[in-house]
């Protein structure tokens, strides 16, 4: 008898069977003997014409059939037939961002993903090489910038930035429709370029996990042509602002707030290359500190970022064709409450500080200062590292060590710690020392930081220490022996 | 879900590193559990045996595949899959991937753009010959 070994992806349609006996013959016998006694190998070995398939290579001992006689090769009894599936691959042909061999640039597979906006009279295949041809940089990637961002990926923006520092929180999926429960904890700015890329493989993603401020805004934001600002709060707004009227952008804003949103578009220059106002005309001077809530604390109605970002992205399509009239000069205003809709003219104004007749702004400056609030409000925590804790057991110090993980995980592995799911931490805030150090942990890190930040904020904790890595990273560094899962 | 243990995945990310611009491919080895979770204990390296074009294609020799089924019996492992690179695209699966792919195999990509930003996302082919993504447990993240 030969022998047949079975690869392992086929092995599904043998019972898991690795090794064959087959009987003597060619190898035209042994694939006819294989498939009759296993069908499902049929599909896999044999064409539709009966012959063994161009992926599909067959080897007696170290030979390729195709070196001997082919299918005619003879099998003798003590003879070894391996199957071995041809393994190739490769990415796809169509270069991000770079013209495809046809005049209009784009690949077969672009001309059939943006059919639907190629055809449309008045913007066509040429409105569609501007939109591959333009860099747009969407700041804050959270209500606004999850409809914007979904759009004008989907439009086939051929390069797209995205700056935000943040984590999604689960407080974000109310309206920030780009991320999922699996995102939780993890980087906006990587969350969306994962689905973003799903969504729209023929494009270029450029993503920034950091805070915008006067340091960095000017080198981030030159290497775009349009500015779309989803930013929350007023310094980055005036930072914004500012860096695309020095740079020479133009910034599509948008706004939203509890039931009402705002649409502009900021600095945009005309057939003759004059600029339009931007949002020193509209508001020179910040509101005093703490008169304006943001949304955190105001609170908004999920479905408006929705609506206003898609308003938003529309109007970065229209100032990237040229195509219809833009908000230029124009500020729109939408209340969901009694669904009105307004827009008011704006005009430059002469006493503009950065591009007026006088300019007293000639550099980015601090607006934190400048508005006389952060633009971000939280403050770093204080960690522990594994090894600094198992020093702190050692020697015997005082610390309570608190597991904010669900029972199940706490059933997998744990450290010793008291149980307190990050769900429950706020009902349990008593059983929290307050006269001694308290470890926090979680598996990585991120629902304990969650925690602690809840406890400070709710009850002013301020002895509470986040175990860097979580239980991971002290069952590396301190006890290898445990449960990893 | 697979789960790729942490070094193997630094091996994974190094050899498409090293490969860049051109794609780097191997094999991933580990065992399957009941519930059809896979965990890739280690990776064999193999050659890109592709003639022409390695930036954009990539070609595993049929000696190397018996290798690694070699391998897997050594070790007592299971062949659960392939790995390759996409440089400069993202780790989704393209049509050239799909037409060779096997039933069975997971297929991790590792996405590496400008030699610098790295994405793993793996793929198992399902009944209708297409892609469906298999979850990669997270072990940078809780």
């Amino acid at each position: 008898m030969a022998t047949v070994i079975i690869p392992t992806p086929l092995r599904k349609f043998t019972n898991n069977t690795a090794r064959l006996e087959v009987g003597a013959g060619t190898i035209h016998d042994t694939v006819q003997e294989l498939t009759l006694n296993f069908p499902d190998l049929k599909k896999h070995l044999l064409d539709e014409g009966g012959n063994i398939r161009s992926y599909v290579n067959i080897f007696v001992g170290n030979d390729d059939i195709r070196n001997l006689q082919q299918e005619r090769t003879a099998v003798g009894k003590d003879a070894v037939i391996s199957i071995v599936p041809a393994i190739a691959g490769g990415s796809p042909d169509a270069e991000p961002g770079a013209a495809a061999s046809a005049p209009h640039g784009f690949s077969k597979e672009e001309l059939a993903r943006y059919n639907r906006h190629i055809i449309i009279p008045g913007f066509g295949m040429e409105s569609q090489q501007k939109l591959k041809a333009a860099k747009v940089l969407v700041i804050g990637s959270g209500g606004l910038g999850s409809p914007v961002l979904l759009y004008l990926a989907a439009a086939g923006i051929g390069t797209i930035g995205i700056v935000d520092f943040d984590v999604v929180d689960d407080s974000n999926l109310q309206r920030q429709v780009l991320f999922g429960v699996d995102e939780i904890g993890k980087p906006k700015v990587e969350a969306a370029r994962r689905r973003l890329e799903a969504l729209n493989p023929y494009i270029r993603l450029n993503i920034y996990n950091t805070h915008l401020n006067s340091q960095n805004a000017l080198d981030i934001m030159k290497d775009y042509d349009v500015i779309a600002d989803g930013t929350d709060n007023f310094p980055t707004r005036y930072l914004v602002n500012d860096a695309a009227v020095l740079l020479g952008k133009t910034n599509v804003y948008a706004s939203i707030f509890q039931f009402e949103g705002q649409v502009s578009v900021f600095n945009y220059p005309d057939e003759q290359g004059n600029r339009g106002p931007n949002y020193r005309d509209l508001y020179p001077t910040p509101p005093p500190p703490g008169l304006v809530p943001s949304c955190a604390e105001g609170g908004v109605l999920g479905v408006l970022p929705g609506i206003i970002g898609s308003l938003q992205a529309l109007e970065v399509i229209k100032v990237i064709t040229r195509v219809g009239d833009t908000l230029s000069g124009r500020f729109y205003i939408f209340d969901a409450l009694n669904f009105e809709s307004r827009t008011f003219n704006i005009r430059s104004r002469e006493d503009n500080p950065i591009n007026g007749k006088n300019p007293s702004i000639t550099g980015l400056i601090d607006y934190e200062q400048f508005c006389g609030m952060r633009a971000v409000e939280e403050k770093p925590l204080k960690e522990v590292t594994a090894k600094e804790l198992y020093d702190w057991q050692v020697r015997g110090e005082k610390f309570q060590l608190i597991d904010v993980r669900e029972p199940h995980e706490f059933d997998i592995v744990n450290i010793g710690a008291e149980l307190i799911p990050l769900a429950t931490v706020a009902a349990n805030a008593e059983k929290i020392d307050r006269d001694r150090k308290v470890v926090v942990h979680c598996k990585m890190g991120g629902r304990s930081a969650k925690a602690i930040r809840e406890l400070e904020e709710k009850f002013g904790f301020t002895n509470l220490y986040n175990l860097k890595g979580g239980i991971l990273a002290y069952i590396d560094e301190v006890q290898p022996e445990l449960t990893k899962y | 879900m697979i789960i790729i243990e942490p070094s193997v995945r630094e091996l994974m990310i190094e050899d498409a590193v090293n490969t860049f611009p051109d794609e780097c491919c191997g094999f991933l080895f580990g065992r399957e559990e009941t519930d059809g979770t896979r965990i890739v204990l280690d990776i064999l390296v193999v050659d890109n045996s592709k003639e022409g074009d390695k930036t954009r294609r990539f070609e595993i020799s049929p000696l190397d595949y018996m290798t690694a089924e070699q391998h897997a019996l050594d070790h007592d492992w299971t062949l659960l899959g392939v790995y390759h690179s996409h440089p400069n695209h993202p780790a989704i699966p393209s049509e050239h991937d799909r037409k060779a792919a096997q039933p069975y195999f997971s297929y991790v990509i590792v996405s590496v753009l400008n030699n610098e930003i790295i994405t793993l996302r793996s793929w198992l082919l399902n009944e209708e010959q297409q892609f469906e993504e298999e979850k990669i447990a997270d072990y940078q993240f809780t």
